[in-house]
């Protein structure tokens, strides 16, 4: 029969479900099923239950294979890698529970790391934007109770939040959005045929890498001023047209992905979608939302700024904490040979950074801390496998619009595995020790 | 547990009398204790220094997604005020809207025991904890808010206090929040469609009640539950010209209630920031604004069952947070800076804006001259206290500076005399007029006394009483000193700060993080098959969030938490 574990929350993507279902064998050690859960979110689950993972330490040796250590010796490098860096280089925190991301902000701030997330290669643009002009924003909960509008800009939800239509924005039936999708009107801008495109009621074809004039022709549109008869490939009649229907919402909400805030324009892209959705507010209401991707990258971002005063990009290698992206984030220390060691947890920058970054990354000190064999894993020097976040110890995360979910533990890790958590906490005190904290 | 003795001080403390007369003061098993009863204790020499009780402070934001995004959004606000960590103390940063752990260090440096952060998103009820978690030394606890509800607004629409109070337990419960708070009752709602109330008998779109109900409602559900602190409301109209009309109107409606609490207050509503709503005129021009201070104080003077705190605007860039949404974005139109916003499903919304209260504008100075007046034509200390809504009307660590305002007319014509518009501010308002200077014991009253009694915690802060928490406070200061300058550092440079009855600043440094406490309120109503029925019915067809995924899990959130118990099931 087996045993359900219900309101599960999903460790993968920013949409932060929590309404999985989990079915465990009878001795509850062993994950059968998972309903309720995307293709994404279901695979990430079985995967944990996989018979070659990894269940011990190892470190990569000069000819380039692997011998297993003990956690022992897991901690003593981490720790000693950091302790004797002059600028280490802390980079991932998407991917674990808040809880592992303040005892690792506690081990930065001893070693004087450059702390970064995922933001950096993400959405660090919309941050950057949001110091620029703000952002009227909402939780999803609005979106599924009101909105009648719903703008998705270089974005694909139907592949990167699978279940983001059917939750919030396009199908549930809310309080005011009785007949679920029949009361909202969908329009997607993308320079490509997507299969979230697809279910459009409108697709704006845009030129690639032409938001910043599309997003400002909207605001011309807005005022009724006069447009020229093309912009970014769009003719002018379908601005009005589109400017139209989000003015005549009663409640507008815009959702934006990499592909506004990684094109040509980058910040000041999502400066004009902001832009847009304030001008908006004069008409009607409006929101606007990034895609957080990672499911707990926002969190990362929640507790350096209640602990440091920023989001991303955290140099706290004087002392106290410097930021300003283009200096001290990832990819321009990595290029620029200004970081000594390099820590990664919760992410894969193996598979994300440009390959410039990641050979550098493979000659330096480096350790990976990741239940996963990655890109990233197989550079660094030290490959630490732990227990997952959400599946096998519980933590809070946070999802996409910010709001903090507590994500369940749903069977025990492989003995012996520790938590990041638990592994960083070992690491804190050994760094303290050498430190002479 | 050390014992401390503090010899010599000039003690203020008006719950047992004590006006500055020369006592010895006393702690033993983190409580206080008669002089006598002390007999290894470590002594502490307060002589020609000012001795207090622990402040408590009744309304600041300090903690929860507000904050954050105040910090997060506001890099410039770090500029040049970054300090490494030292000793047990971690890094910090931050000049409106600082760290976590500054917001620890600066109430330590002030003296203060306890404070309340002011409004809490019940969905967003677990930032608000992690952040008070990492916020040492002082004691905290959070308001929920509740004035734009759905489940209280379709309850309060027919009148149905004890479903309202059920539902307020439950959240309180599910949220380890500490009371009610109403921020712009209906207004908020009436935001989600980009709408806003604005007056007390406008109604509220779709739910059909009107923000006067809301708040007979919240109050005669307070009352209901027998919290320890009451209705604590920030009305509608915030900031707007002309809105004293509307804040008399409000405060009228707690005519006829009376408290029912066992924790020792006696107001049924307590007025927030004060000074956002005591404007009189149609405009910000100096030719139509006027403060209407003493109308609203002289109202207040004359009722037993209403307290307030003042919100004084302490002229500094800040960074302005409410969930008084519709407002944030009014005031964006009005500096065009950067618009935060968040409306939060089925609760609240909130939003952040920065804002520089500028000296050489008329109204920055006026809104400073109103705040202060309210203190000044206050005739009861204990029930009117010292706030600057941090950061909204002015930073947190600005108290001190308050204090010297307040204790000094000196230092307040130093003020008017420097602005550009100091005339017209004496013209428009009254401060010109008042010669009135705040005592050391009418201070205590209104920093730790009154508010602690106004929160419902008078029998553990704001006295030296025997029994009490061991939280004492010396500041440098001697009353005999005639420099305003003085106040200003004495209140931010605590010499000796005593926490729980363990030393947290000695000699001027902090040298521990203490035992902070996380306070909430647990309030048990009887089975209501009513309510629960509608907290599942709401969960599973309008929050995205589940019901099993709601609740704030004490064990990971509050790791040292102080469960206040109530019954209501009588």
């Amino acid at each position: 029969m087996g045993k359900i574990v219900t309101d599960v929350v999903c460790p993968f993507c920013g949409t932060l479900c929590d309404d999985l279902e989990v079915k465990l064998s009878d001795d509850g050690k062993e994950i059968l099923e998972v309903y309720n859960a995307c293709a994404i979110g279901a695979t990430k689950f079985l995967h944990s239950q996989a018979s070659d993972r990894l269940l011990r330490p190892r470190m990569q040796q000069d000819d380039g294979t692997w011998k297993e250590v003990s956690y022992d010796e897991a901690v003593e490098y981490t720790a000693r890698i950091l302790a004797d860096a002059k600028k280490p280089l802390m980079y991932g925190w998407s991917s674990t529970s808040c809880e592992a991301q303040e005892v690792g902000a506690g081990i930065g701030e001893m070693v004087g790391a450059v702390m970064d997330n995922t933001a950096t290669v993400c959405h660090g643009p919309s941050l950057i934007a949001l110091q620029d002009v703000g952002m009227p924003s909402c939780t999803l909960g609005e979106i599924k109770n009101r909105a009648d509008r719903v703008l998705f800009w270089g974005c694909n939800p139907v592949h990167a939040h699978p279940r983001h239509m059917s939750r919030y924005s396009i199908f549930p039936r809310g309080f005011f959005t009785g007949k679920g999708s029949k009361s909202r009107k969908v329009i997607v801008v993308d320079p490509r045929c997507t299969d979230s495109s697809k279910m459009a009621d409108v697709h704006l074809q845009i030129q690639q890498g032409h938001d910043y004039e599309l997003l400002d022709a909207l605001r011309v549109a807005f005022k009724g001023k006069e447009l020229p008869d093309v912009v970014a490939g769009i003719p002018k009649e379908k601005i009005y047209e589109a400017a139209e229907t989000l003015k005549s919402g009663r409640f507008s909400v815009i959702f934006f992905g990499m592909g506004v805030t990684h094109s040509l324009g980058k910040n000041h892209n999502i400066d004009e979608a902001i832009a847009v959705t304030r001008d908006l507010n004069d008409y009607t209401k409006a929101a606007i939302m990034p895609m957080r991707g990672h499911y707990n990258v926002t969190g990362s971002g929640q507790v350096w700024g209640w602990q440091f005063g920023f989001p991303f990009c955290l140099d706290l290698s004087r002392g106290f904490a410097r930021y300003n992206p283009g200096e001290t984030s990832s990819n321009d220390l990595l290029r620029r040979d200004e970081v000594d060691a390099v820590f990664v947890l919760g992410s894969d920058p193996g598979a994300h950074f440009p390959i410039s970054s990641v050979k550098k990354i493979a000659k330096l000190p480096s350790v990976c801390i990741d239940p996963h064999i990655t890109p990233t894993s197989a550079v660094c020097k030290l490959h630490v496998p732990v227990a997952f976040v959400g599946i096998e110890v519980g933590g809070c995360a946070y999802r996409m619009d910010n709001v903090p979910i507590e994500t369940r533990k749903v069977i025990d890790p492989p003995e012996g595995v520790l938590t990041d958590e638990e592994f960083l906490s070992r690491v804190s005190d050994r760094v303290k020790e050498l430190k002479g904290v | 547990m050390a014992e401390y003795l503090i010899k010599n001080g000039y003690v203020y403390d008006p719950i047992l009398g004590i006006n500055g007369d020369k006592h010895d003061v006393a702690i033993k098993d983190g409580k206080m204790v008669d002089a006598s009863a002390v007999k290894n204790a470590k002594v502490i020499d307060a002589n020609g220094m000012t001795v207090m009780a622990g402040g408590v402070d009744i309304h600041a934001h300090i903690a929860g997604p507000k904050l954050n995004i105040g910090r997060n959004f506001r890099p410039e606000d770090k500029l040049f005020n970054a300090k490494p960590g030292q000793g047990i103390k971690h890094m910090v940063a931050g000049h409106s809207v600082p760290t976590t752990f500054k917001f620890g260090y600066i109430y330590a440096n002030m003296g203060y025991g306890f404070a309340m952060e002011a409004a809490m998103p019940p969905l967003y009820a677990r930032h608000t904890h992690e952040e008070i978690r990492d916020t040492p030394i002082i004691d905290e606890a959070a308001l929920p808010v509740f004035g734009n509800n759905w489940f209280v607004l379709e309850y309060l629409k027919n009148h149905e206090i004890e479903n309202t109070a059920a539902y307020i337990a439950w959240i309180l419960r599910a949220t380890k929040g500490f009371g009610i708070k109403n921020v712009n009752p209906g207004g908020t709602e009436a935001w989600a469609w980009g709408m806003n109330c604005s007056s007390i008998h406008d109604n509220v779109p779709y739910f059909d009640i009107t923000p006067a109900e809301i708040v007979t409602g919240l109050i005669e559900a307070n009352e209901y539950l027998g919290l320890p602190h009451s209705m604590h409301v920030h009305g509608n109209q915030l900031g707007e010209p002309g809105n004293y009309k509307t804040t008399l109107e409000t405060l009228a409606l707690a005519k006829g209630y009376k408290p029912n609490s066992k924790f020792g207050r006696d107001q049924v509503l307590h007025q927030t920031h004060l000074q956002f709503h005591s404007y009189g005129g149609d405009s910000y021009s100096s030719k139509s604004f006027e403060s209407k201070s003493k109308e609203v104080a002289d109202y207040i003077n004359k009722q037993d069952n209403i307290t307030f705190d003042l919100g004084v605007v302490t002229l500094d860039d800040t960074t302005t947070m409410t969930a008084d949404g519709p407002f944030e974005q009014h005031l964006s139109h009005m500096n065009h800076l950067k618009w935060a916003n968040t409306d939060v499903e089925l609760e609240t919304a909130a939003g952040v804006v920065p804002f520089q209260y500028r000296k050489n504008t008329f109204i920055a100075v006026a809104q400073w001259a109103v705040g202060l007046e309210l203190a000044l034509y206050a005739k009861d200390p204990m029930k009117c206290f010292l706030t600057t809504d941090a950061p909204n009307a002015g930073p947190l660590w600005r108290y001190p500076r308050v204090i010297k305002w307040l204790m000094s007319e000196q230092a307040r014509n130093e003020v008017l005399d420097d602005a550009k518009y100091g005339e017209k501010v004496r013209d428009r308002c009254y401060i010109g007029e008042l010669d009135r200077e705040i005592s050391l014991y009418e201070l205590a009253a209104m920093t730790r006394a009154g508010t602690a009694k106004a929160l419902g915690l008078g029998n553990m802060f704001g006295s030296l009483r025997p029994g009490m928490e061991g939280d004492v406070v010396v500041y440098p200061y001697s009353p005999e000193s005639e420099n305003p300058e003085d106040i200003e550092y004495a209140f931010g440079n605590a010499k000796y700060f005593i926490k729980g009855g363990e030393m947290i600043i000695n000699d001027g440094e902090i040298v521990s993080n203490g035992n902070k406490r996380t306070f909430w309120v647990d309030c048990k109503v009887n089975e209501n098959a009513q309510v629960q029925h509608d907290i599942e019915e709401k969960f599973k067809r309008y929050y995205t969030v589940g019901l099993n995924n709601y609740d704030v899990n004490e064990k990971t959130f509050l790791p040292n938490p102080h469960r206040i118990e109530v019954d209501a099931t009588q």
